[in-house]
Formats: structure tokens, sequence, C-alpha cells
């Protein structure tokens, strides 16, 4: 929890005025019924006359309007500080989302993240504003009711104090039965809403398998579950006002009965203390009310500060590494015995890889899924880190550029291509965002995405979301420019040419191929990409199985041949 | 106009929706005058209490009992009728939830595929699950806190007015400022509230857009601009969002603030009343008025009513926004209830089909302004194998579409053995077919769930038989828990595992014919080479039509349905198309070739 105290420090007057004129107002609101006993003892039966009872008005006017007054004050700096709050806590979290490597990443999930950054932080905002309107408040005017009845006589204090002590054991029990119930009801909802999605989604498949019967009955029997358990919750929630009621006005009922004695034996106990002190008994029970909502909202908030925590608590397993500068003399990627494995363990995706590629060269990877294809070109840009080996990069161990040095030796073009909103330009902007429209022209001609980014709209033609207005075909071509734009030594495509047409995966590898000086690594399933190779590596369970030209690899290696016969097989 | 008479319209479906549950309905109303009556009663016992104690051994306890002892029944019986309220509005509310979802998703899963298709599942999925909440929050428990409130109000103002006129009337004259107040409020928050919402989206769907691509972000060291953006939205966010929580946050302080001056109003009045009365022996000359005498209790009465006084003025006003968006939210879950279901009947049964199919002079197109398929003619024999190629975009989806009914005919006819596609029961029809896509769509169920998904009375051994027939059975068995393995996200299986299951689902069903869609890329190959397998396999005597991607596929093909731009340009085998030298030719050197 400390940790966030630091996010709230700006906003710390705000803090104390805001929660001290909430005191101040209720502190007010609990003279009232004091004042209104006074009038009726004083003015009414004590015989003061009209012009005590005016006065008496004209205080609780006062009050009213001061204690408004603060209220209006408390509810400005309490919004004020939480959304401030809100906003620091959020930069915080996705700035260092931003520092986290791909393995924590992975582990975390891009959806649980994005509900921590969004709906987490907000329930830790609000719990903050309602630390500064209303934890001081109800509390304060829970006690101090109890307390002026008790200074007002004693013996009935005891009762207002027995009422309330009944009112919240009784809160506290409905909380405790129904929250379990509610989790259950969310799951319900999920369930609901997975079938829908289901049928929405798969609408084709049941409607090809004649399943309409089948898919309703299933709906059916979600829906009734769902029903069982809201009815159960009504059942038990719809206790809580009645119960409640019922306690504090027994109270005051019993309070009555020993008035009477109290005002026949002439102990001083006035009616309109009486009236005082049953309005009173009003006040603790919204107070108490409230603070049972308080209460259920705190575990919410506290939950999500949890969850919040357990992001900041992760700490980047890929650090920034030295000041090294790139040898261009040296092999453009060396690696001995590397291994790698994502949980830390022995069950290694990569085991022993060596390999020695002299810059400028054309590298091919092919195998099957899971072999490690794609965990092998992500070790260079460091997107993880090697658990055992050693990998240089241009003479120099990958751990000794820093990180910004290293990725701008490296262009990568991911498996599942991913473009932003934003325009053409804004994209390729990534890749270099100091180039002139040449710069970007020119690499868009090397991807061969020229012809139909320039039919679309040309550079500054939008892109939406996910680049969802392109095809798969033009995004993968797009990915590429915005790889190569930035003039990378190494240039690593990762199965980035899948969506592509023979002739047009042709065409850009011949394009690539004629970059001047840059080390290419293609990832494939096709083995005809890699024809022209300058080595090929086949992959197999996390080792390399065999590594040469394809004409040295074809024949000898029972893998590649297997892989080139497949594929020439359903190409004849 | 037309608003109105719409919602009058909305307001007579629902109640349809309601009348089954009359019996809640009659009992809420009901109990809510006796919660409400006996709530109100109690203050003026207590009141009488109150003045049966005047001073020290001048108490008249037999009143102090009666008064004391009815105001703890008057407490039991409103208590009870709060209970049993709660209890029928609850019932009536989730039974109606439950109801208008399932009236809501039967209408889905019998509307048209052009619906679905046409329409965002995210936004049909809301209108299922949270507008059928939002029905049951504003329409009942608003209905249910709208009548309460009002009778409230009356039977207070009723009690007020026959206790002291003048008092009463002060009430009236202030409680509009109340409802100014509230009603201000609640726009302010409205308008303050829809900014806010803009930009949290805005927020969201960027921080959902770099979180999603982070390894982009990483690899382009984009971090800095991605974290710059964020923040820069944020700030937005601060100004409109605390603003908006300050608005929101005005309505309990301004309630107070309005019930004080009503409580002060009453109390100086009621003071100088119970002052005058008892100077001039129990009753109050104003000027030329009369007024009956005034007492400590009935002011404690006025006092007690005044502190409640503002609390159902602000319900009713919250109740009208809520049911603002109930009736939203009734509309559109009607529009899904309403959504016209596909066509199911016909009266041609065929007992055993044998596979032969005709198209003749099919028109199609998914939109009035764009024409797609346009006069397109095709002859399948039984038992044949008919291979469609072309570039994306060409209609082999649509050709699908057509195939399987999803989507009707503009003109023409399909034939089945000779016989008119549309005088056959929907469901009979479909039977005929077996389908495999490339993005096949398997349910978070078990696999073993999804392999007899057509055929719900398959045993065990016939679903693992299918299984091993479609090469599933090593990698099923491989999984956690085997044929039980409950398919979470569809992740635990490979897009290839994924297409394999869709074929032991098909080949348990046993349909005459086929189609097929073969996938294109990100497959390994072993797991390729089992599909073909498969494929070859199942279509073994029986008509199938297969998209191609693959040579194997075309060349050995009886017939190549060659289409583009929505029409089948050439039809033949392969051989007489390579002869025509035409697009087949080009296509066929161009994408198969290398």
């Amino acid at each position: 929890m400390k940790r966030y105290f630091q996010y709230l420090r700006e906003y710390r007057l705000q803090c104390i005025l805001g929660a001290l004129s909430k005191w101040i107002e209720a502190a007010l609101e609990l003279l009232v019924p004091l004042v209104m006993a006074n009038i009726i003892d004083k003015g009414v039966t004590g015989g003061r006359g009209i012009s005590y009872v005016l006065w008496g008005g004209a205080v609780m006017l006062a009050m009213g309007a001061i204690g408004f007054g603060c209220a209006i004050f408390c509810q400005r700096t309490a919004s004020i500080a939480s959304q401030g709050f809100g906003t620091n806590v959020r930069n915080a979290l996705f700035r260092h989302i931003n520092t986290l490597s791909q393995r924590e990443l992975d582990k975390v999930g891009a959806a649980s993240l994005l509900t921590r950054t969004v709906n987490d932080v907000n329930q830790m905002q609000s719990a903050v504003a309602m630390i500064i309107r209303l934890v001081v408040r109800s509390p304060f005017i829970a006690i101090c009711s109890v307390v002026i009845c008790l200074i007002l006589d004693w013996q009935i204090g005891l009762v207002v104090f027995a009422a309330s002590v009944a009112v919240s054991a009784v809160l506290w029990v409905i909380m405790k039965k129904s929250v379990p119930l509610y989790t259950r009801n969310q799951k319900n909802l999920d369930r609901l809403t997975q079938i829908t999605g289901e049928n929405l989604e798969g609408a084709r498949v049941v409607r090809a398998f004649q399943s309409r019967d089948k898919e309703r009955a299933r709906f059916d029997n979600a829906a009734d579950v769902t029903l069982e358990n809201s009815l159960r919750i009504g059942k038990i929630s719809a206790w809580l006002n009645p119960l409640t009621y019922a306690l504090i006005n027994f109270g005051v009922a019993l309070i009555l009965f020993w008035s009477g004695y109290k005002v026949d034996t002439g102990s001083g106990l006035t009616s309109g203390e009486i009236i005082a002190i049953i309005n009173y008994m009003t006040q603790i029970l919204n107070a108490l009310i409230v603070i049972s909502n308080l209460v259920s909202l705190f575990t919410k908030a506290h939950a999500s500060m949890n969850r919040v925590s357990e992001i900041f608590d992760l700490k980047s397993s890929v650090k920034d590494g030295g000041e090294s500068v790139a040898d261009f003399s040296a092999p453009a990627v060396e690696m001995n015995g590397v291994s790698f494995s994502y949980a830390g363990d022995d069950r290694y995706t990569l085991n022993g890889i060596s390999m020695c590629i002299p810059s400028g060269a054309t590298v091919g990877i092919i195998g099957g899924t899971g072999s490690g294809k794609s965990t092998l070109v992500n070790l260079l840009p460091r997107l993880y880190d090697v658990t055992e080996g050693e990998l240089k990069i241009f003479g120099h161990d990958v751990r000794d550029y820093s990180l910004l040095e290293l990725r701008k030796l490296i262009g990568v073009v991911p498996q599942n291509a991913g473009l932003f909103s934003g325009t053409v330009r804004s994209n390729l902007q990534w890749g270099k965002d100091d180039a002139t429209d040449e710069d970007y022209e020119k690499a868009l001609k090397t991807a061969c995405a020229y012809d139909f980014v320039m039919e679309k709209g040309g550079l500054d033609q939008p892109v939406f979301e996910s680049g969802k207005n392109f095809s798969g075909g033009q995004r993968q071509r797009l990915t590429i420019a915005r790889a190569v734009v930035g003039n990378p030594k190494i240039l690593i495509l990762d199965d980035s040419c899948s969506a592509l047409d023979f002739a047009t995966d042709a065409a850009l590898r011949a394009n690539i191929a004629s970059l001047k000086g840059v080390t290419t690594f293609l990832v494939s399933q096709r083995a005809s990409s890699l024809h022209n190779a300058d080595v090929i590596f086949v992959m197999e369970d996390g080792k390399i199985v065999g590594r040469g030209r394809h004409e040295e690899l074809y024949g000898t290696c029972d893998l590649y041949t297997e892989i080139c016969d497949s594929q020439a097989r359903s190409a004849k | 106009m037309k608003g109105q008479k719409m919602k009058r319209n909305l307001v007579r479906r629902l109640l349809q929706y309601i009348r089954p549950y009359k019996f809640y309905v009659v009992c809420s109303f009901i109990l809510s005058l006796l919660y409400v009556g006996f709530v109100l009663v109690g203050p003026v016992l207590y009141g009488q209490a109150i003045d049966a104690m005047i001073g020290a051994g001048a108490v008249d306890f037999r009143t102090v009992f009666i008064t004391a002892g009815g105001f703890a029944v008057c407490v039991l019986m409103a208590g009870l009728s709060q209970k049993l309220l709660g209890n029928c509005v609850n019932s009536l509310c989730y039974k109606l939830v439950c109801d208008l979802r399932r009236e809501a998703f039967y209408s889905l899963s019998a509307a048209k595929i052009r619906y679905i298709d046409s329409h965002s599942q995210g936004d049909v999925m809301t209108r299922i699950i949270n507008d059928v909440d939002v029905i049951s929050d504003g329409l009942l428990q608003g209905a249910s806190q709208l009548f309460t409130g009002v009778i409230t109000i009356l039977i207070t103002l009723v009690v007020m007015f026959v206790i002291n006129y003048v008092i009463a009337l002060v009430v009236v004259v202030l409680t509009p400022l109340s409802l100014f107040v509230a009603s201000f409020i609640t726009k302010g928050t409205f308008r303050s509230f829809s900014k806010q919402v803009a930009v949290q989206g805005q927020l969201a769907a960027h921080a959902k857009e770099m979180i999603d691509g982070q390894k982009t972000v990483i690899l382009f060291n984009e971090q800095e601009n991605s974290c710059k953006k964020f923040e820069e939205i944020d700030a937005r966010l601060y100004e409109v969002g605390w603003r908006a929580q300050y608005f929101s946050a005005l309505t309990n302080p301004s309630t107070r603030f309005v019930n004080a001056v009503i409580y002060a109003a009453v109390g100086v009045l009621g003071a100088i009343f119970c002052i005058l009365s008892s100077e001039s022996g129990g009753v109050i000359h104003l000027g030329s008025l009369v007024l009956g005498g005034f007492t400590v209790g009935k002011l404690s009465v006025f006092l007690s009513y005044a502190n409640q006084y503002t609390k159902p003025f602000n319900e009713v006003s919250n109740v009208v926004t809520q049911l603002q968006s109930a009736f939203a939210s009734a509309s559109r879950v009607f529009e899904v209830i309403d959504e016209e279901g596909e066509r199911t009947d016909g009266d041609c049964h065929l007992a055993s089909v044998k596979g032969d199919i005709r198209i003749e002079h099919a028109c199609f197109s998914y939109s009035k302004d764009t024409k797609l398929i346009e006069d397109l003619n095709v002859s399948v024999k039984a038992g044949s194998k008919v291979a469609i190629v072309g570039p994306t975009g060409c209609g082999k989806t649509t050709l699908i579409n057509l195939l399987m009914r999803f989507y009707d005919l503009d003109a023409g006819k399909i034939y089945i053995d000779g016989v008119d596609a549309k005088k056959i029961p929907l469901d009979e029809y479909r039977k005929m077919f077996g389908m495999v896509l490339q993005d096949s769509f398997l349910a978070e169920e078990s696999i073993a769930w999804n392999i007899a998904y057509g055929n719900e009375n398959a045993t065990r051994a016939e679903i693992e038989a299918a299984a091993k027939a479609a090469y599933c059975d090593f990698f099923i068995r491989n999984t956690e828990n085997g044929y039980d393995t409950v398919l979470r996200g569809n992740r635990s299986l490979s897009q290839g595992e994924k297409q394999l299951l869709c074929i032991a689902r098909v080949m348990l069903s046993d349909p005459p014919m086929l189609i097929l869609d073969e996938a294109t890329s990100n497959i390994d190959t072993m797991t390729e080479m089992r599909i073909q397998r498969a494929f070859k396999k199942i279509m073994t005597g029986r008509t199938s039509f297969i998209v191609a991607h693959r040579l194997s596929t075309i060349l050995d093909a009886d017939l190549i349905l060659v289409m583009n731009r929505g029409a089948v340009i050439e039809q033949g085998t392969h051989a007489e198309l390579m002869e025509k030298r035409g697009f087949y030719y080009n296509l066929y050197n161009s994408q198969f070739s290398n």
C-alpha cells in the first residue's frame, strides 16, 4: 500500500483540507438535533418565547449553509485528488509495462494487463475519493451520535448503542452471505456471454449441423442456473433494509417506554431530548449503511490494488546493456552453445545452438511448428535473453549493447504482422521517424507495397486499428517496409510472407537480396522460399538437425528432404 | 410524437412479458401501499407518546404504552411488508430477465446469417446480456421506486395537511427547490459523464493497441512515444474526469442542504405554533385564521417527515433517467427478438440423397448496389470432386454461402437430385452437407462434445473412431484430459489441429455431400499432410466442393470452377482448361508453379 502514497503526495493538501471540511460538515450536522432540542425545551416548554425560536432557526440555517459550503469544497478537492491519483498511477503503470520484456508480458497476458491499467486503477481511484469523502464522515457520525445519546442519558444511550451494534451485525452477516453469490453470478453471466458469443461466431457451424435446439437447450440450462442464483441473492439482500429498519425502530419504541418512566420520575429527560435521540437513531442507521457499502467497495479496491501491485513487482528480465559499438568487420551473428527455456528450467525450447553468420549472408530457417524457429530469432533483438551459451552480434555479446542501439541494428518483421492505427506514414515512422518521403517510398518499393499504397491514397492513407483496412498480404508487406526503412544491418522475416502469393513472395525476396550489406534471416514453412539462401538451418525440437545450402541438404537431411518432398507433392 | 407512440408500443410489449407474473405485480402494489402506510404512521404514534409525557408525575402511561406498542407493531408490519415486497420485485425482475434473454437467444439461433454477418458481435452480446439487465433495473426497480416514492410523498402531504396546513404549505413551497437542484445536477452529470466516457474509450483503445502490439513496440524502440501519447490522453481524462466526479458528488450534499432548510423551517414554525397554541389555550390565531392546537409531539412528526421528505424526490428524479435508458435498452433487445428467422419449411423429403447438384441461372449480391454473382450455371454429377479456384474476393466463399443456403438466391435455382432446394426443409437440406472451413469454429466444451456436435447420440467409441480416422487421436491423447479436455478460448490447439477436429466432426455425421476449404498458411508440414490425407479419405464416394489452394487438389478434380469477380468464367478438367490457355492457364502459372 505504501508505494501508492507517492502518487498522492502532490495532492496532500487537497486530501487534508477535503477531509477536514467534510469533518466540519459532519460535526455541524450532528449539532442540529441538539439545537432543535434547545428550541423545544427552552423556547417552547421553557417559555423563552418566539425570539429564542427564531434565533435557533437562524443558527440551524447558518449551520446548514456552512456545512453545504464545506461539503462542496470537500467534493471538489476529493475529485481533484482522486482523479489526479488515478492519473499518476495509470501513467506510472503504463510506463512500467513498457519497461518489461516479452517474458513478463507473456506471463501476464495482454488482456489482463489492459484490465489492470484501465479497470483496476479506476477502482483504486474511487476508493481514494471515498476515503476523503466518506471515511471521515460516516464513522464519525455513527460514533458521535451514540456518544451524544450517552451524554444526554446514559441508560437510553445504551439502548442506542445496542441497536447500533445489532444493525452492524446484520449488515455484516448479509454481506458475508451474499458476496460469494455475487461472485457466482458473475461466473454465470460469463457463461451466458460465452454461449452467445459462440453462437454468433459459430453461426454457420450451428446451422450446418442443425444444432439450433441443442444450442437453445444449452443456453436455457445456463440461464436457469443464473436465475436460481439471482433469486437466492434477491432473497438474502431483501432482508437488509427491513431488518435494519426494524432493529433501529424497535430501539425507538423501547426508548419511548423507558422515557415515559424517566419523564414521570423527573430524572431530567425532556421531550426535546427524546426527539433529538430519535433523530440520532435515524442518522446512525444511514451512516451504518454507508459504511457497509464502503466495506464492499474497499474489498474490491484492495483486490484491484493487489493486481496492480503484481505488475509493479515484475522486473524486466532483460537488463539494459553497456555501450559497445558494433564492429562491422566481425561476423554478423555468432552463437556458441545457445540454449533457451521459457520457464527458466530444464524444458529447453532451444538446445545447444551454434552458428556463425558472416555479414551480408542470407540465412534460411525451416522446421515444424514448435521447433523453435521463432524463439531463435527472438533472441537476436533480446526479446528474451539466452539461458545458457553466448550470443554475439558484430563482435560483441548482445548484452553489451544498449537496448536502443541493438534494436536499431536489427529490423524485425514479427510473425503476426501488426500495424497500428494512424496513417501509413505514422506506421513507417516507427522504423525511422526522421526519414524523407523518398525514404519511405523506397522502403515501400522494396517491400512490394508501393503500388497498393499509392492506389489507396499514398503515405497519408489512414490505417485502422491493427490494420483492419488492409488485407493480410498487404499488412505483411507494410510491416516489411516498416522494418526496412530504418536501414537495419540485420533483417529478420519471421514467417512474414505466408499470405503472399508465390510471385510476390519471389519478387520481395529478390528485392531484399539486393539490399547491400544486410544480413537476412528468413524463417519459413515453405521450402521453396529458402531455395536461394546462403545457408539453411533445419530445426526440430529446439535443435539444428541440418545445415547447408539447399543442394547440400536435399537428400542428406531426412527432415529437410521430407518437407521438400511433401510440398513438391502438393505442388505437382 | 413518433417517439411517444414507440414508447407506448414498448410499454405494451413489456406488459406482455410481465403478464405471466401478474400475481407478483398485484402483490407488489399492495405491499408497497402497506409498507409506506406503516412507515408513515409510526411517527404519528410516537408523537402522541411524546405528548403524553407532559412532565414529572404527569405522564399518561396508558397512552404511552398503547402508542409506543402500536409503533412497535407498525415497525414490525412495515419490515415484513418491505421484505415481501423485495421478494416480489426481485422474483419478477429476475424471471423477466431470464425470459427476455431466452427469447432473444432463441431468435438469434434462428436468425439469418445475413443478420449475424452484418452486426457486430460485441453489440449483439451487449444486447442480450447487459441491456436486459438495464431493462429490469430501470423498469422494474425504477417503477417500484417511483410507485413507493409517489405514495410516500402523497401520504406525507396528506398527514401534514391534516395536522397543520400552514406548515404543510411551507413544505410544499420549498419542495421545488429540491426538484430543481436534482434536475440541475442530473443534467450536468450526464453531460460531463458522456465526455468522460469518450476520453476513457480513447485511453483504453490506445492502451489495448499498444499492449497487444508490445512486441513491436519493444522492437522499434517506441516505448517513449507510446508512453507520451498515453500520458497525453490521460491528462485529458484528468480534466474531464475530476469534473464528472465532482458533479456527480454534488447530489448528496445538495440534498442534505435542502433537507436542512426544510428541517429548520418546519422546526421554527412548529415551535412558534407550539408557543402560540399554549398561550391561547389550544388554538392558534393567525390574523383571521384560526388553527387547531399544536404540540411538541406533532412537531416531532413534522420533523421526522421533514428528515425523510427529500429522499423520495431524489429517487423519483433518478427514476426518470433510469426509465429513459431502460426504454432505449428495451428497443434494442426487441430488435433482436423481432429479427426475422430463416425460413425452414418445405414439403419435399428426400429419402436418400445421391448428390447430383445443379445450379441454374443463379443471381446473388450482398447489397443491392454492387452486383456479385450473375447467371451462374453449374452442373455436378453425384460423387464427383469439384475444385473452386480463383483470386481472393472472387466469390468462392459466396458460393459456399449459397450452397449451404446461408444466404438465399436473388434469382435462379439450386437443384439437389433434381429437386428444388427451396422445397426441402432447411434442416434436412443442411444435413446433406458436411462443412469444414478454414477457421472452423469449436465451442468451449470438451473435445468429445465438439466431435459429437452433429451427432448427439454418438458413443465414445464412435467418437474415438472418427478421431482416429481424421488423425486427431494422437494429439487429443496428448492434451491434459484427453477427450474430456475443455477447449479454453481455442488456445490449446493449433490451427491445423482444429481443422482436423472439424474433419472428425464431419466424419461422424456422415453426410452425402461435402464442402471443404483448404488451409492456406501457418500450418506446419506434418499437420498439413495429415489434413490432405483426411480430406482424401472423407471425399471418397461423396460429392465434394473444395476451395483449392493446392495443385494436388485441382489436378485430380473432376471439375474445376474458375471464378473471378463473382462469375464462373471457365469450367472443366485441368487438362481442358490448360488447353484453353485462358484465365486458368495464367492463374495456374503464376500461383501454382515455382
